[in-house]
């Protein structure tokens, strides 16, 4: 029973993390009808928004180092620290949160820049053209970021308060061996924000219906006079900052490297699959669903009855849906059907 | 083809052919000594450093390749020698190898076993190198080291840790100095045992691959030995990120030990999450629970961060080794690049100045011989004491240091702590525990 409620908290854990990714995705796809190629890179660059904050805060002074004797070394000691103590300490250690300020703007500056000069571009161009131009982008960027970092991941912990595991056990009157880290729990509650923020924003403002509208049906929406094409990059920006605090957020939990969004990409082109293309609940809840199976799927007893089951459960619950539902779980008629 | 057209097209193959077999035949100094790329004509010798410079391994590429830098220059007579002071015997004169300046080309890996077979490939057949040398993972050094074999080229392998290596997939045209998994077991056993106790029970978290497997077979073998009893060996896909669901089964299995068999990025993120799932604080059978990573480096424990700190591995080498050989090393590399050098480093530096010298000592380029005086070659003044290029295997014996992440750290590069200098007698073995054939010295 313990480790059955320790799985679930890891697919549930992993699948929002997946369906975050999934989500913004399937607005691009939905609104714009472009296949982005490049969004696990733009996953990546949110982690780095949080590289960058704790960069930032954690800015130095170079101290000569005498504890080095065999060549002239120099130490860091931040500006914060010298100038406000433990004050400045305990901001540093609340870099990753803080960086979700950095993230929001940075991403969506980058969101509506990267629509405007070059997807737009390629609305009217064939899936392939758009999957190539987005994938040469996500290996520009990852690039560009392999130039300024490096190529080894960076440690970038969660604060101090969350650093440690919660009982979760006690809460749930079981063994004392289901503990489950602060940080996963809150990326959980975290994931389930955003997913909310976002659907709240399309069901109930003025804006999200016309989006909604314009996703059923572009023509007639553009007849009454309104410019369908603003607020699709505006989604498309809002898309890219889905993305952005996703990887913000995960940095504790995965120390980020230039690569990292790549590991993801593959992964939520499958969810969007499964859970219907251009369907964001179906996005929403393929990307649990994918987490939970997985995370079952790389328990002991099970994979001792089908070794290396846990590298492969993905892509056969992908294959059955596809059989079984060829649209996935919550596909509509019509959508890449043309 | 009309007849006269056949007998033209004949006529042009044959005159070509005899055009391009020509010059070789009129140039080719000695039959006897007759080798692919063989400099003996011009002034300069180039060789090929094969690291990975894109991929999960490309800041330890980058490292290597600070270090065959550096090598080239104190075998060429620049800078300020390094450990040309401090070798033992020492043939190299300071004047390039056999009086011609050492030139050298790069490519990537990029940590894939088929890439780095083409980049080395390239190397040999349009660069001209007489040697090659780097990686930073097993799977590409058995891979180009068997193509050292086919090519008649000498490869001196980077980081490679795999008993494979120079195990069953040893070669005759290929050098290891890096120690290798069973080392590890052996000089890591004991300290284990000291530490944690007899009657401990060991989980594994093995990479799947030759290195995570030769790794998890060398730890159970030197832990069961010690009386421990291994509750499970668990296989994890290589580049998985996220562990969890790996982790997760740990914390009710009944062991008090973690052991993981993970290198580079996956051990970063599977301690940084063991970390996290509050591995370093659980108490398991009335003792506190431990993790154990058999092989780190400098480089990881970077990407660690506090994660490493207490935690038990090997090392082939550090920079903080007292000896005079290190010092020399680290202050050329500490003043050429301001950071010291990780053991990826020390391990590729030391092999391009092993092979120069074999040639010196050789007096030729030709392999054949340069490899009959590396083999047996024994050796002092590289950083890691008395050292021997056993000749049955082509392993480097000499000590391993056992090494514990860094409680508090002096600065930012003072990360691990060597806690035992583990003699090369309690380390060594049997090379023919692995089987493997290192084949023949003549290649057509």
């Amino acid at each position: 029973m313990d480790a059955v409620v320790l799985q679930l908290l890891n697919g549930l854990d992993k699948g929002g993390a997946y369906a975050l990714i999934a989500l913004g995705l399937t607005l691009i796809f939905g609104t714009l009808g472009v296949v982005n190629f490049a969004h696990g890179a733009l996953f990546m660059l949110g982690a780095f928004c949080a590289v960058t904050m704790q960069k930032l805060l954690t800015l130095s002074a170079r101290v000569k180092d005498t504890s080095v004797t065999f060549f002239d070394s120099y130490t860091d000691v931040p500006y914060l620290k010298m100038w406000f103590g433990d004050v400045g300490l305990k901001i540093i250690d609340y870099a990753v949160p803080l960086s979700i300020l950095l993230a929001i703007p940075v991403m969506l500056l980058l969101g509506i820049v990267m629509e405007r000069s070059l997807i737009r571009h390629f609305y009217r161009r064939p899936h392939a053209d758009q999957i190539l131009v987005t994938f040469g982008l996500a290996i520009v960027l990852q690039e560009i970021i392999k130039a300024v970092f490096g190529a080894n991941p960076i440690p970038t912990p969660a604060p101090d308060i969350v650093a440690g595991s919660a009982n979760v056990g006690a809460w749930l009157g079981l063994g004392a061996n289901v503990v489950y880290p602060w940080w996963r729990l809150v990326y959980f509650g975290f994931s389930a924000l955003v997913i909310a923020a976002v659907f709240a924003f399309l069901q109930l403002t003025t804006f999200g219906m016309v989006v909604r509208a314009g996703m059923r049906d572009r023509e007639t929406v553009g007849l009454l006079g309104i410019n369908i094409e603003r607020r699709f990059t505006i989604v498309f920006g809002i898309a890219v900052v889905v993305a952005g605090v996703a990887g913000a957020m995960y940095t504790p939990i995965l120390p980020p490297d230039y690569h990292m969004g790549m590991d993801f990409l593959v992964l939520s082109f499958v969810v969007v699959v499964v859970g219907g293309m251009g369907s964001l609940p179906g996005a929403v809840a393929a990307g649990f669903l994918l987490g939970i199976l997985q995370s079952f799927a790389s328990m002991n007893e099970v994979k001792s009855l089908l070794p290396g089951i846990d590298q492969i459960v993905i892509y056969l619950v992908a294959v059955l849906v596809l059989l079984l539902l060829p649209r996935g779980l919550f596909g509509r008629k019509g959508v890449m059907e043309e | 083809m009309t007849d006269s057209n056949r007998r033209s097209a004949l006529k042009s193959v044959g005159a070509v052919g005899a055009a391009v077999a020509a010059p070789t035949f009129f140039m080719r100094n000695a039959w006897a000594a007759d080798f692919r790329n063989d400099p003996s004509k011009s002034s300069t010798v180039k060789f090929g450093f094969t690291i990975p410079q894109t991929g999960p391994y490309a800041d330890e590429g980058a490292d290597e390749l600070r270090a065959f830098q550096l090598a080239v220059k104190h075998l060429n007579g620049e800078g300020d020698g390094g450990m040309l002071k401090t070798m033992k015997p020492l043939h190299l004169k300071g004047n390039g190898v056999l009086g011609k300046k050492v030139e050298y080309v790069t490519g990537d890996t990029q940590t894939k076993t088929d890439a780095a077979r083409a980049v080395a490939k390239r190397m040999i057949e349009k660069d001209g190198v007489i040697m090659y040398s780097g990686s930073s993972s097993s799977g590409v050094a058995v891979g180009i080291q068997a193509l050292a074999q086919e090519m008649g080229v000498i490869y001196m392998c980077g980081l490679t840790h795999s008993n494979d290596t120079t195990g069953k997939d040893r070669r005759r045209y290929g050098f290891r100095h890096f120690f290798n998994a069973y080392m590890s077991g052996k000089a890591l056993g004991p300290v284990l045992g000291k530490e944690y106790g007899k009657d401990r029970k060991a989980y594994h978290l093995t990479a799947d691959y030759t290195w995570g497997w030769t790794q998890e077979e060398s730890m159970k073998a030197s832990t069961e030995a010690l009386g421990w009893k291994t509750v499970a060996a668990v296989r994890t896909p290589l580049g998985a990120g996220d562990f969890s669901q790996y982790i997760t089964p740990v914390l009710n299995s009944g062991a008090d030990v973690l052991i993981l068999n993970h290198y580079g990025k996956d051990m970063i993120n599977s301690l940084t999450q063991a970390v996290q799932f509050g591995l370093r604080d659980k108490m398991a059978n009335g003792r506190k629970f431990e993790i154990v990573v058999p092989l780190f480096s400098e480089l990881m424990a970077q990407g660690a961060g506090d994660a490493i700190k207490g935690i038990f591995g090997t090392a082939n080498w550090d920079w903080k080794l007292p000896d005079a050989a290190t010092k020399a090393f680290v202050k050329s590399f500490g003043q050429a690049y301001g950071q010291p050098p990780s053991q990826a480093a020390h391990t590729c530096y030391v092999q391009a100045l092993l092979y120069a010298n074999a040639c010196e000592m050789a007096g030729t380029f030709f392999p054949e011989q340069v490899i009959k005086h590396l083999e047996g070659f024994k050796f002092d003044g590289m950083g890691n004491g008395a050292t021997e290029y056993r000749a049955a295997d082509h392993q480097c014996m000499k000590d391993v240091l056992v090494v514990r992440g860094k409680e508090k750290p002096a600065n930012k590069f003072d990360l691990l702590d060597v806690v035992q200098v583990v003699p090369r007698s309690a380390v060594d073995y049997d090379p023919k525990i692995f089987g493997g054939n290192l084949g023949p010295y003549t290649v057509s």
